[in-house]
């Protein structure tokens, strides 16, 4: 965990409203594992205030790639920046995925829904360098909410791609998508990121199928480092339930362990 | 050599920059970006006696300049706190100021008390002001009788000095603190949050689950500084300035109109080198305006 006020931009894409940002940062790369993130400050000056967290998408000796969408003024920001800028970040930040040797030769499901895709190439890298087998989900509203669909194809990783209104790949959720394919195989391990509604889906076909399943969550921060109590999410975990912080103890917890917001109403 | 030091009367800070309770978390979060030795001191998060959940969230929401947080105190209580936090901060050679809550006056004196078993505390900032707590944002701050109260009670019982924190959501702060000076506070510190609340306009809901929070950041800071004034200028003990404070510049308009130290709260969040900087750039502006001691510009407001 440091601060890098110095992260040069030195590669972008877009498409429509979905940016690739890649930032060379020697020490954030060298510690970060997949399902971490950093925190990024937007601007020098007082508005947009808060840093906003973003998903490690992949990292290589010197460079960490974040993927986003833009959805507000601080988004908005940063997806103006151009190549050659520098962007202060702090990071890695919170616990990431449970990626190691046991997953060897098993096969591995990774549930994406829009932008929720931004941590699982990461994964997906981790996961195939320990041999395991990936099978990636990968859904959005429409074809043009699935931008990294030909990265994930390129690299060889086995794609499943769905869309809301039916323009490519399965027509309906990807939730829906996962739950007819396991009619065809069944996973030994499920990863997943996007909205809460998505992953409730996800966590609730997991556990009757039990299949261990483990879920990325997003929030508003205000630091990223537990300094502020401001991003948490109910959690049980040895019997004790309690208001969790999803930047220090997450942002990946399991199944097991969320207590969706539906459940807690 | 430029000296930094301030004298509180009962006790001496290497520098006049604390970090604010509640934004600081228990201190040791900020040890991976800071050297914790170079602040004048640190506050850490408001203690009630036993464990506290806090709020649901939403917890936090954006606003211009500011950040309004219902965090609610959560905490890990003060027996984990003295067992598991204070062996830690021990080590670091800083002021140590706990941040001390209570639903009732005789939880601050239980919290005290059991504080004061203790070693390597420094002094106690009573939080009579968090307006997150209860929905309708009372707390013992918002009236003189109530202050007086609690300040008179928790001094009487407590071995160490005494920081009581104000609220700014009063009519006159100035009476509130006298209330405080009155009852035996050592110090004052102020401001806390405002109370404020912000309306997603597409659900019209709030946009905190607790509909009240408490304002902070750049957006208070002209206001708090108005606070500050006016209380530093009518009381006779030592008062700690906060609100807003992000840089040295924004630290020395505090300690020109009276402030004798000052507080960083969530500035941290943004940059939590921010305490270490803002000592960089009083010492700067020292160097820059031949000011050999800082203290020499406290209260230095001219008309």
């Amino acid at each position: 965990m440091i601060k890098d006020p110095q992260a040069q931009i030195v590669g972008k894409e877009s498409w429509r409203n979905y940016y690739l940002l890649s930032l060379e940062s020697h020490a954030i790369a060298s510690q970060a594992r997949s399902g971490q993130f950093i925190m990024v400050r937007i601007i020098p000056y007082p508005h947009p205030l808060l840093r906003r967290p973003l998903s490690i998408h992949s990292k290589d000796e010197k460079n960490i790639e974040i993927f986003f969408q833009t959805t507000g003024l601080g988004t908005n920001l940063l997806s103006q920046k151009k190549i050659g800028e520098f962007l202060d970040i702090l990071g890695p930040l919170g616990k990431g995925f449970h990626v190691g040797a046991s997953l060897r030769g098993k096969d591995v499901v990774a549930v994406g829904g829009g932008r929720g895709i931004a941590p699982l190439y990461f994964l997906s890298q981790e996961l195939r360098s320990y041999g395991a087998s990936v099978k990636i989900f990968y859904g959005g509203k429409s074809l043009e909410d699935l931008p990294l669909k030909d990265k994930f194809i390129k690299d060889g990783f086995d794609l499943l791609c769905s869309t809301d209104d039916g323009s490519f790949g399965f027509k309906g959720f990807v939730s829906d998508f996962f739950k007819a394919e396991l009619k065809k195989f069944f996973p030994s391990y499920v990863f997943a990121c996007g909205p809460e509604p998505m992953m409730e889906k996800i966590a609730r076909i997991s556990r009757a199928k039990n299949i261990p399943a483990e879920f990325s969550l997003e929030s508003v921060m205000g630091c990223g480092f537990g300094a502020c109590w401001g991003c948490v999410k109910r959690i049980k975990k040895n019997n004790e339930e309690g208001w969790v912080k999803i930047c220090e103890e997450g942002p990946v917890f399991s199944g097991e362990e969320i207590i969706w917001t539906e459940e807690e109403k | 050599m430029i000296d930094l030091s301030v004298d509180l009367g009962f006790i001496k800070l290497k520098n006049p920059v604390i970090a604010a309770s509640g934004t600081f978390g228990y201190g040791l979060e900020f040890s991976p970006f800071i050297d914790l030795n170079k602040l004048g001191g640190l506050v850490v998060k408001g203690l009630y006696f036993s464990p506290r959940e806090g709020n649901p969230p939403p917890r936090l929401v954006e606003t211009s300049s500011g950040l309004i947080n219902a965090i609610g105190l959560p905490g890990i209580g003060v027996e984990r706190f003295s067992e598991e936090i204070l062996p830690e901060l021990r080590k670091y050679r800083t002021a140590i100021i706990v941040n001390v809550c209570g639903e009732s006056d005789e939880e601050y004196v239980s919290v005290v008390e059991r504080l004061d078993k203790e070693k390597g505390i420094s002094a106690y900032e009573l939080n009579i002001s968090c307006p997150n707590v209860k929905k309708d944002g009372l707390c013992p701050g918002l009236n003189p009788e109530a202050t007086f109260s609690v300040v008179s009670m928790v001094k009487k019982s407590s071995s160490r000095p005494i920081i009581t924190k104000l609220s700014p959501n009063v009519t006159d702060i100035v009476e509130i603190a006298l209330s405080a000076q009155e009852a035996g506070t050592d110090a004052i510190s102020l401001v806390n949050t405002f109370l404020a609340m912000a309306v997603d306009t597409e659900t019209r809901k709030p946009l905190l689950a607790n509909t009240f929070g408490g304002l902070s950041g750049p957006a208070i800071k002209p206001i708090a500084l108005r606070m500050v004034y006016q209380v530093a200028s009518k009381v006779k003990i030592p008062v700690i300035g906060m609100g807003g404070i992000s840089s040295g510049k924004d630290a020395l308009e505090f300690l020109i109109t009276g402030a004798k130290a000052v507080e960083v709260g969530m500035a941290n969040f943004i940059d939590p080198e921010t305490t270490v900087r803002i000592i960089e750039e009083l010492k700067a502006y020292c160097q820059k305006n031949k000011i050999d001691k800082i203290e020499t510009i406290i209260g230095t407001l001219k008309a």
